[in-house]
């Protein structure tokens, strides 16, 4: 039976279970005080009937494919095993793809190993299914008998789904660990091939590699200096943008509009973070970049087609919103007596911005930076689109450039070996780039909030 | 001269500096406004072109002796299917043009028309072969793409041939050739030909990623505010997990790709390209943000609702579960529609797991390979053809409009479910 079979009817005789056990604690209920109502003791049944057997189905997915590839290796005879182990491997292929597809083979070797697959295969088919029967009717059992009604069905439920709300929580440890682990092994596995030093501290980035042994000019060199001087400098065009227009739209908003300008103003604003970032690549790549090459062909400068320059703006207006809502969130943070302190004194509205509530919201406003720069980092589609391939160590902004994320995404979207240095330097990157952006915003999270308790 | 004087010396000075100050600020919004409004009206004015297709009108002869047919001839779907209706289209346009001679511009004539119209014609007359007579079938077929563009936008490129003014301006005088309503667009696929592409794969592309996301991430998010909100004890455990969601929601989204690459897909096997995998990876991504709404609307149900329920006798998991959770609903379906809005416009963590790949069909389930609608944006905007560009631009504009439908669904939550306590 298979595994979705199988889950029906585990599903089904949770359902009976429920029943059951609801139904003989009512009738209980008649004689003698229960200590939970009814429904608890047929959900305690029915648990009792399904989570058991669903863990072993999970258990033995997870497991199935190690425990029958060994069954296959057993079957081998000893000749074949002293391979080496790619050949091995390979021969184990394809014993797996005659398995899949339903084909005969000559080879009697293949076909004890296939013979063995299968005995395997549907002995523990039938291990399983009778297991999940086993415990399903034990849960119906249990659920006829007196002691049904002797147990605290309410705690025990209460306690199962404690644990799964604790679990699903869980899910976002699982996931943090999840990407470290994918990212640093693959990472490890490239510095295995590439040596740290040169991939940090390399001027030059051609992840060409030589296919065949005598082919010429792709050695592949893994030098990451122009990816990151490529991406610190689109991010950089994109905070010089972003910083003084939304720094200078949160305090026009907080400080002097009025409540109805505001109120269509800030939500008007945050549109911008609503558009999906692919919308502003287009845009960058289509309209922006073409309108500046132009421009600068007119005065006499020569602009690439993919300038640094086109990206860098879209981005920056991209995060408007992003540094405009947290500065004004800080602004807004700053007590009242100090504003009131600033103009009681004598000074005007502006000097009290500037001389007072700007000192006091700096390091607000300086995290709100921070975490604005690690999205513009990260920021995929918009360089991906409108910025470079080549890799120039460059920081003039009127070139080419390109950036971390669009290396990670031009050498994975290839058809490509996974396990060749050219891949696996995508996820080296990809660990550049988490490390970065997660030191970033620790720092920065960790600055706004020192800076709240000031004020708190 | 004392201080009142200096004062009062200094103080035009400052006027001016404090109106200057408030005119930076109020530049600097609308600096917004105006990037925000030409990213749009760009958008528009590129998107319009693609809501129209040129058609060009031909007499198509489906008499027996040009389809080279016997008198005896069984009309089997098999024999209709051998017809050769390319040469029946190139055949009508010749009649169309009988002044063309030369094999070069024949070919230039041949060209005004879709390569899709054969097809088009030929399951017309599949589906009716009564359509086989002396009387010749009066058609409207698609206009090729470069013929469309020049058409709509009158503007002569690369592409299109003297000739083929010339023929076009012929046609125009006999009224043979318009626009019309492009609902290919809507009804078809991708597809390497303009006028024949359409969104219809990467909107069922999209609607089964978002679903698969909606499954995973709507449960299991409400469960993990649920417990860190109501149940989780104050400890290191709970701590950890709070700085790892805080630190999910800013991870870039490209790193869940990766994830999504190494874990799901190399680690587990899910096929590649499928709704399921950008549906995991894409709930991985929105989960910090329903946790972080979810917990807010918890929070802000009143604890007195939870301690009379408490006082008479639940237990704390019916308090949460039979009053705390649907009070605070509406707040959390809110954040669920706008972390579902940011899943729907995310393309880059997909690019990682093969959702990039020209597919045809349309998607059918969630194994099925399957493109979205952000990810055939960034395919057409790669493609050289300037009707590409067209298409991209609208496909934009559906994208914007679901969008904008979802926020507007998320604020009339807010404004008329939501309970200020």
């Amino acid at each position: 039976m298979n595994a979705s079979a199988l889950i029906f009817i585990i599903i089904g005789l949770s359902l009976i279970s429920y029943f059951s056990g609801r139904h003989r604690a009512s009738v209980s209920a008649k004689s003698q005080t229960l200590i939970a109502l009814p429904k608890h003791y047929g959900y305690m049944t029915a648990i009792w009937s399904g989570l058991p057997a669903l863990l072993l189905i999970i258990l033995w997915a997870m497991f199935k494919p190690a425990y029958l590839h060994e069954q296959i290796i057993q079957s081998l005879p000893a000749s074949v095993i002293l391979q080496a182990q790619d050949q091995l491997d390979l021969y184990v292929n394809s014993i797996n793809l005659a398995i899949e597809n339903g084909e005969p083979v000559e080879d009697p070797i293949m076909q004890k190993a296939m013979e063995s697959y299968q005995v395997a295969d549907s002995n523990s088919k039938w291990i399983l299914t009778t297991l999940v029967f086993v415990i399903g009717l034990s849960g119906i059992i249990f659920s006829l008998t007196g002691a049904l009604t002797k147990v605290q069905a309410r705690v025990k439920v209460e306690k199962v789904i404690r644990i799964f709300l604790m679990l699903c929580s869980a899910v976002a440890i699982v996931t943090t660990i999840g990407i470290v682990l994918s990212v640093l092994f693959e990472a490890l596995r490239f510095f295995e091939a590439v040596s740290f030093f040169d991939f940090v501290f390399g001027t030059t980035w051609s992840p060409q590699t030589a296919i065949r042994v005598d082919q010429v000019g792709s050695s592949g060199s893994f030098g990451a200096i122009p990816l990151f001087v490529g991406t610190i400098l689109i991010s950089l065009i994109a905070l010089i943008i972003a910083v003084p227009i939304g720094l200078l739209s949160a305090i026009y908003l907080s400080e002097y509009a009025s409540a109805k300008f505001r109120a269509i103003a800030k939500p008007a604003l945050e549109v911008l973070a609503g558009i999906p970032t692919v919308v502003y690549g287009f845009f960058a790549a289509l309209t922006v970049a073409p309108f500046i090459r132009d421009v600068g062909q007119s005065i006499g400068l020569t602009v690439a087609s993919e300038s640094a320059l086109a990206a860098g703006i879209v981005m920056g207006v991209m995060i408007i919103p992003f540094v405009s809502s947290l500065s004004d969130d800080v602004i807004n943070a700053v007590p009242q007596a100090m504003r009131d302190g600033s103009l009681g004194l004598g000074a005007t509205q502006s000097e009290t911005i500037k001389q007072v509530i700007i000192p006091a919201a700096l390091p607000g406003i300086v995290g709100g930076v921070l975490l604005a720069a690690s999205r513009a980092i990260g920021e995929t589609m918009i360089v991906v689109m409108a910025a470079g391939l080549s890799a120039k160590l460059t920081a003039n902004p009127l070139e080419a450039v390109t950036t971390v994320t669009v290396q990670i995404v031009t050498l994975l979207t290839g058809d490509q070996e996974f396990d060749s240095p050219k891949t696996l330097a995508a996820f080296a990157l990809g660990l550049m780039l988490f490390v970065t952006t997660l030191v970033l915003n620790v720092f920065a999270l960790h600055i706004v909030r020192k800076y709240r308790e000031q004020y708190e | 001269m004392n201080n009142t004087e200096t004062v009062k010396n200094s103080l035009k000075k400052r006027y001016a500096r404090e109106k200057r100050f408030q005119l930076y600020g109020r530049m600097a919004v609308w600096t917004g406004f105006i990037f925000l409004a030409i990213l749009l009206f760009d958008i528009i004015t590129k998107a319009t072109p693609a809501f129209q297709a040129t058609e060009i009108f031909l007499d198509i002869p489906l008499d027996p002796v040009t389809l080279e047919l016997q008198a005896d001839t069984q009309l089997d779907e098999e024999t209709l299917r051998a017809i050769d209706y390319a040469g029946l289209i190139k055949k009508s346009l010749r009649q169309a043009f009988p002044e063309v001679k030369k094999r070069k511009d024949k070919k230039l004539l041949y060209k005004l028309v879709s390569s899709g119209a054969e097809f088009k014609l030929r399951d017309m007359v599949i589906n009716n072969p009564q359509l086989i007579g002396n009387k010749p079938l009066s058609l409207w077929v698609l206009a090729d793409d470069d013929v469309d563009t020049f058409y709509k936008l009158e503007t002569v490129t690369s592409r299109i041939k003297e000739q083929q003014i010339g023929f076009i301006d012929k046609l125009k005088q006999d009224d043979r050739i318009r626009t019309s309503f492009n609902t290919t667009f809507f009804t078809h696929s991708d597809s390497r030909e303009p006028e024949q592409a359409g969104i219809r794969g990467a909107l069922m592309g999209s609607f089964w990623t978002l679903l698969v996301t909606l499954l995973i991430s709507l449960p299991v998010g409400i469960a993990a505010a649920v417990y860190l909100e109501e149940f989780a004890p104050q400890n290191k455990f709970t701590d950890f997990i709070e700085i790892n969601i805080n630190n999910l929601a800013a991870v870039p989204s490209i790193v869940f790709g990766l994830l999504g690459l190494a874990v799901f897909i190399n680690f587990f096997g899910i096929p590649r390209s499928a709704p399921l995998i950008g549906g995991l990876v894409l709930s991985l991504m929105t989960l910090p943000t329903i946790i972080i709404s979810s917990r807010a609307a918890l929070k802000s149900v009143p604890p007195s609702i939870k301690e009379a329920a408490l006082g008479l006798g639940a237990s704390h998991m019916q308090t949460v579960f039979h009053h705390v959770l649907p009070l605070a609903m509406p707040g959390i379906l809110t954040g669920a529609i706008i972390g579902m809005a940011q899943a729907l416009g995310e393309t880059a963590p997909l690019l990682m797991i093969g959702m990039v790949a020209f597919i045809v069909d349309v998607p059918g389930g969630f194994l099925d390979s399957a493109t979205v609608l952000p990810v055939q944006i960034y395919l057409w905007s790669d493609s050289p053809e300037r009707a590409f560009t067209a298409l991209t631009a609208a496909t934009i504009l559906v994208l914007l409009g679901f969008l904008a439908v979802m926020n507007a669904i998320a604020i009339y939550l807010r404004k008329h479910f939501e309970r200020r306590w």
